[in-house]
């Protein structure tokens, strides 16, 4: 099955990258960004999801910085 | 230590690149360079660890994730937890912090970009086995080269890093928006410690300055050479 | 060959008949070089030229360029073009130490330039760091004439035993072809082709040419090529750059005057469904090609498993002469080695272009003498083509491998050999402007002026590399100042005694708006046989006393200020013909400057180059944080001179400014015996001034000098504003 993962940085830890591109969109002409963060994206191909959240735990995420979510996409 | 020279061991990741620059200031303090293969798990019986610079598995998912889970770190893991002497220099102090060795984490610098250069720190605690032959207070011109070297910690942590006098070296310009100019923590066994700043790369009067050696010199202090 | 070609072998025709592999514009051009002296051991015709230091230590260096990829994707352009060249040294079968950038983009007011710039450094860093070889040093510069076709050059130097340099010649019939590293995609299909074609609107959305880099594999497939050679397994050993495999073993063929079965279908690939054209073709990057000895081919392969790169056998050597594809037991293709190597060559007709005589005008008498020279200086120090590069070098870790004993920021990086006393210095140089107004004499002044950098940090020059950055040469303009440039870089080459090694051709660099500037960069390396006797630039004391000398003795020469920094940056004109280069001189006084350093008399010199005089004084007191008290008299003597403008701010080459404790006055001015110097001050306190037409705090100088060059101009402090 596939296995779409989203990692992010944790609410209220600095996200420089994501700064930037909320600095830039307006520059742009993009009004009415308030936020922006910037994640990762991780799609796998796996036999089962029952270890997926171990995956995420223990390599896919740092927990101190980062959180994360998963769905079966198929 | 069996007499010999005091032996020094230096974890190689395949993408580790201060791999040789930390074996080779091994060899200016005047002890025995051990190589450490990161797919064996032996630590050649060392007296103390060295987790040298570079970009261990490519540091595509985040610095040292991979590496912790290398064969390697398991005995290095429980050399740790028996009061073995650990230095985790830049990515090292990463994988380090990644391996639970060490709190918190090391976020993309502020500013974004790659930083290469010569900083000013304070060594903040000499009871530590890689700071006991500096002077409390000691100002040293240290190099650093990184892109993630920006400390973070949530701030219970970093209370108690600060209160158990944890904080090792501390930069007097911060380079990369470190909470509390962190450069360098150790653990509650003071024995583990990781710092962003490059102490090998300034171990050789040819390069202008031998600063580096104090930090690397102070484990021959605590194994009583 | 005697029948229609089919389709594969037409794609290796195309791509290695492409100037970037096969030269056809170039070549005849580029045997006006010298290429032999008593130092080098390998001249062209190898992945690098090499030249031995001493000790039985050598330097393999080499530098090339990655024009088109950057324009169309800068980082992913210039990351792989530190790869290439990473690979090219590490084919010589040296380790590479040290990493070098000429560089060249659109003026910064443009957003397009300052997108291309930002990336192409951030994609410089983020390979040169990952893989652990330090970037020392290299160039910049800024001219409309780059507007959309920045030019990234990238030289890299490795060192080597003598004993165990390694050839790219395919020998041993029955030997095993091993290929090592990434896996084979459709990555840069037709890019040589691609690197030799103008860029048009098409271009830019052609991405998928475009390779990516991965320095975490480069890093395992260096390590385990210097472990393959260390432990003796390999018969050659050869990069896969342009042109991929076919490339690679067509030229280890021909130079071994062997043949290569590739069997296609055991490449490793990325993709499905790839043709074998792609396969042979593929630019995709981090791969080696080797021959191995039947023997030692399960060895070889462990290796390459213990540092967890690819490795597979992919073909024989056969004694047939040709490159043959060869798919599930099928020939698919078969074309002569040596034949596809060897490009058809286009000889063309020298005519000087009617724009030379055009931009050449130029009344010095036109040029006001400033009001304010506060305003001048500030003005040039904060100007991009002078601006400290801090906020570029900082970004690029140069002290990996712990041997950088000059950083960057100096004329010249200077390097150890650690376990001996040896050690090297290298520059990169290139002076477009200068070419454009006059080819010659900018192609030898290229070189000259390396030259001088190598000399003034006290390093003995020892050979060249080169990029020869040029637009079209099939228009008639493009084709002169080709000839021409190269033309002059050869006769400066032998005049000063430095053979070219090494070097690559990067033609049709063309926009909508028109050619590049002429711009043949040069990677010059020295050798110290110690080198803790070096010099910088930076005033070193309170109260040295500073001396200015140029080779040339007779009366100062009118034209100094056409071509020059000071025209353009404060008059916004590109217009004269600039001194010619006095070889003679050059090497006079650069020999002189040397002497100097490694004798003990002096650890401070600088070239006058770019903004000249003034520019270099300002430089040196600010990276030694020590002012400069220039002489009363000297100046109430440029005032009598009357061309006060040209003595300070004018560019002649063949001069340097040198500083020393005032008790060596004696022994200086018995060297400088028969040269013309001048001693114009000293050096102390924390201003910077002259007479009475300079007065500035370090402090100032500074805060033009030290800005950021990726903000934004005039948004930073004293940005350039539009010049007058």
């Amino acid at each position: 099955m596939k296995i779409r993962v989203l990692v992010r940085p944790k609410e209220g830890i600095l996200d420089p990258q994501g700064e930037a591109v909320r600095g830039a969109l307006p520059a742009l002409g993009f009004g009415g960004v308030k936020t922006v963060h910037i994640g990762r994206l991780i799609e796998m191909e796996v036999e089962s999801a029952d270890e997926v959240d171990a995956m995420c735990r223990r390599l896919l995420s740092n927990p101190t910085i980062e959180e994360y979510e998963w769905e079966v996409v198929s | 230590m069996g007499g010999g020279l005091v032996r020094i061991g230096v974890t190689i990741f395949p993408g580790s690149n201060c791999d040789r620059d930390a074996l080779y200031a091994v060899g200016r303090m005047g002890a025995e360079p051990v190589e450490l293969w990161h797919a064996e798990a032996d630590l050649k019986r060392v007296d103390a660890v060295i987790v040298p610079g570079g970009f261990s598995y490519g540091d595509y998912l985040r610095p040292g994730a991979i590496a912790r889970f290398a064969a390697v770190m398991g005995p290095l893991e429980g050399f740790a937890a028996e009061g073995g002497p650990v230095i985790g220099v830049c990515n090292g102090f990463q994988v380090l912090c990644e391996a639970h060795l060490l709190p918190g984490a090391l976020l993309q610098n502020t500013h974004m970009r790659f930083v290469c250069d010569r900083v000013r720190v304070r060594v903040e605690a000499t009871n530590t086995p890689w700071t006991a032959g500096c002077e409390g207070g000691e100002e040293l011109t240290l190099p650093v080269a990184h892109n993630e070297g920006n400390f973070f910690a949530d701030a219970e942590t970093l209370a108690r890093l600060e209160d158990e006098d944890r904080v090792v070296l501390r930069y007097l310009e911060n380079p990369n928006g470190s909470a509390n100019d962190i450069a360098g923590v150790c653990n509650e066994g003071r024995n583990v410690v990781g710092i962003m700043p490059h102490p090998e790369r300034v171990s050789d009067p040819a390069l202008g300055s031998e600063e580096g050696l104090k930090i690397l010199r102070s484990v021959l202090v605590g194994a009583g050479v | 060959m005697g029948r229609e070609p089919n389709y594969l072998e037409l794609s290796l025709f195309s791509v290695m008949w492409s100037e970037h592999c096969g030269y056809k514009n170039s070549r005849p051009l580029l045997r006006r070089f010298p290429n032999e002296g008593a130092r080098v051991l390998q001249g062209p015709g190898e992945n690098a030229g090499v030249v031995e230091v001493g000790d039985g230590w050598a330097l393999a260096f080499k530098m090339e360029s990655h024009n088109h990829p950057s324009a169309v994707e800068p980082y992913e352009g210039a990351a792989t073009g530190v790869g290439g060249i990473i690979r090219d040294i590490l084919a010589m079968g040296a380790r590479p130490v040290a990493l070098l950038d000429s560089l060249r983009f659109g003026p910064l007011e443009e957003e397009r330039n300052r997108y291309l710039f930002r990336e192409v450094v951030r994609g410089i860093g983020g390979y040169g760091n990952a893989v652990g070889v330090p970037t020392v040093g290299g160039e910049v510069e800024f001219s409309p004439a780059y507007s959309g076709n920045p030019l990234v050059n990238a030289m890299c130097v490795g060192l080597i035993r003598v004993n165990d340099l390694m050839r790219s010649r395919a020998t041993g019939v029955g030997n095993a072809v091993v290929l090592l590293g990434s896996k084979t995609g459709r990555d840069g299909i037709h890019g040589a082709t691609f690197a030799s074609d103008e860029l048009t609107e098409e271009s830019e959305s052609k991405r998928s040419n475009v390779q990516v880099g991965d320095p975490f594999a480069e890093k395992m497939l260096i390590e385990c090529c210097l472990e393959l050679l260390r432990q003796d397994l390999l018969v050659s050993l050869q990069d896969l750059g342009a042109a991929g495999i076919t490339s690679s073993a067509s030229e280890m063929a021909a130079s071994g005057g062997v043949g290569i079965d590739i069997e296609v279908e055991k490449v490793p690939r990325r993709e499905t469904g790839m043709e074998p054209w792609e396969v042979m073709i593929s630019e995709s990057q981090e791969r080696m090609l080797t021959v191995v000895e039947p023997e030692k081919v399960d060895e070889a392969l462990a290796l390459a498993k213990k540092y967890g790169i690819g490795g597979t056998v992919v073909g024989s050597v056969a004694g047939h002469g040709d490159l043959r594809v060869v798919e599930d037991g099928e020939v698919a293709g078969t074309v002569s080695a040596e034949h596809l190597a060897d490009a058809p060559v286009y000889e063309r007709e020298v005519v000087r272009p009617a724009y030379l005589d055009e931009v050449q005008k130029f009344n010095v008498a036109e040029i006001p003498e400033p009001e304010d020279y506060n305003e001048v200086l500030l003005k040039m120090l904060s100007h991009p083509n002078l601006r400290s590069r801090r906020s570029i070098y900082r970004q690029y870790d140069h002290e990996v491998g712990t041997s950088t004993v000059v950083a960057p920021g100096a004329d010249a990086a200077v390097m150890r050999i650690k376990g001996t006393k040896r050690g090297f210095a290298v520059t990169t140089d290139g002076r477009g402007r200068h070419c454009y107004l006059d080819p010659r004499g900018g192609g030898a002044a290229t070189v000259a002026e390396a030259y001088r950098n190598l000399s003034c940090v006290g390093a003995e020059p020892v050979a060249v590399t080169d990029c020869l950055n040029f637009g079209s040469p099939e228009k008639p303009d493009g084709y002169y100042q080709l000839a021409e440039c190269v033309e002059g870089m050869a006769q400066a080459c032998e005049a000063l005694g430095t053979p070219v090694v090494s070097g690559n051709v990067s033609l049709f660099n063309e926009t909508d708006r028109g050619p590049i500037y002429p711009t043949p960069t040069v990677g010059m390396v020295g050798v110290f046989e110690d080198v803790g006797w070096h010099a910088t630039s930076a005033f070193k004391r309170e109260g040295d006393m500073v001396v200015v000398f140029d080779g040339k003795i007779g009366p100062r020469d009118d034209s100094l200020l056409a071509g020059s920094e000071y025209l353009e940056i404060v008059h916004g004109r590109v217009a004269g013909a600039p001194p010619k280069p006095d070889l003679a001189a050059e090497k006079r006084a650069s020999d002189l400057v040397r002497e100097m350093i490694r004798s003990g008399l002096i650890d401070t010199a600088h070239d006058l180059s770019g903004g000249g005089k003034l520019v270099a004084l300002a430089e040196m007191a600010m990276d030694g944080g020590i002012g400069l008290r220039y002489d009363e008299t000297e100046v109430e003597a440029m005032r009598k001179y009357g061309h006060r403008l040209e003595i300070l701010l004018g560019e002649k080459g063949a001069g340097f400014l040198i500083a020393f404790p005032e008790d060596r006055w004696n022994e200086v001015q018995e060297v400088l015996g028969g040269f013309a110097y001048d001693s114009i001050g000293y050096t102390g306190g924390d201003r910077f001034r002259i007479g009475d037409l300079v007065d500035l705090s370090l402090d100032e100088l500074r805060d033009a000098y030290d800005q950021d060059l990726f903000g934004i101009p005039g948004e930073a402090v004293g940005g350039s504003e539009a010049v007058g």
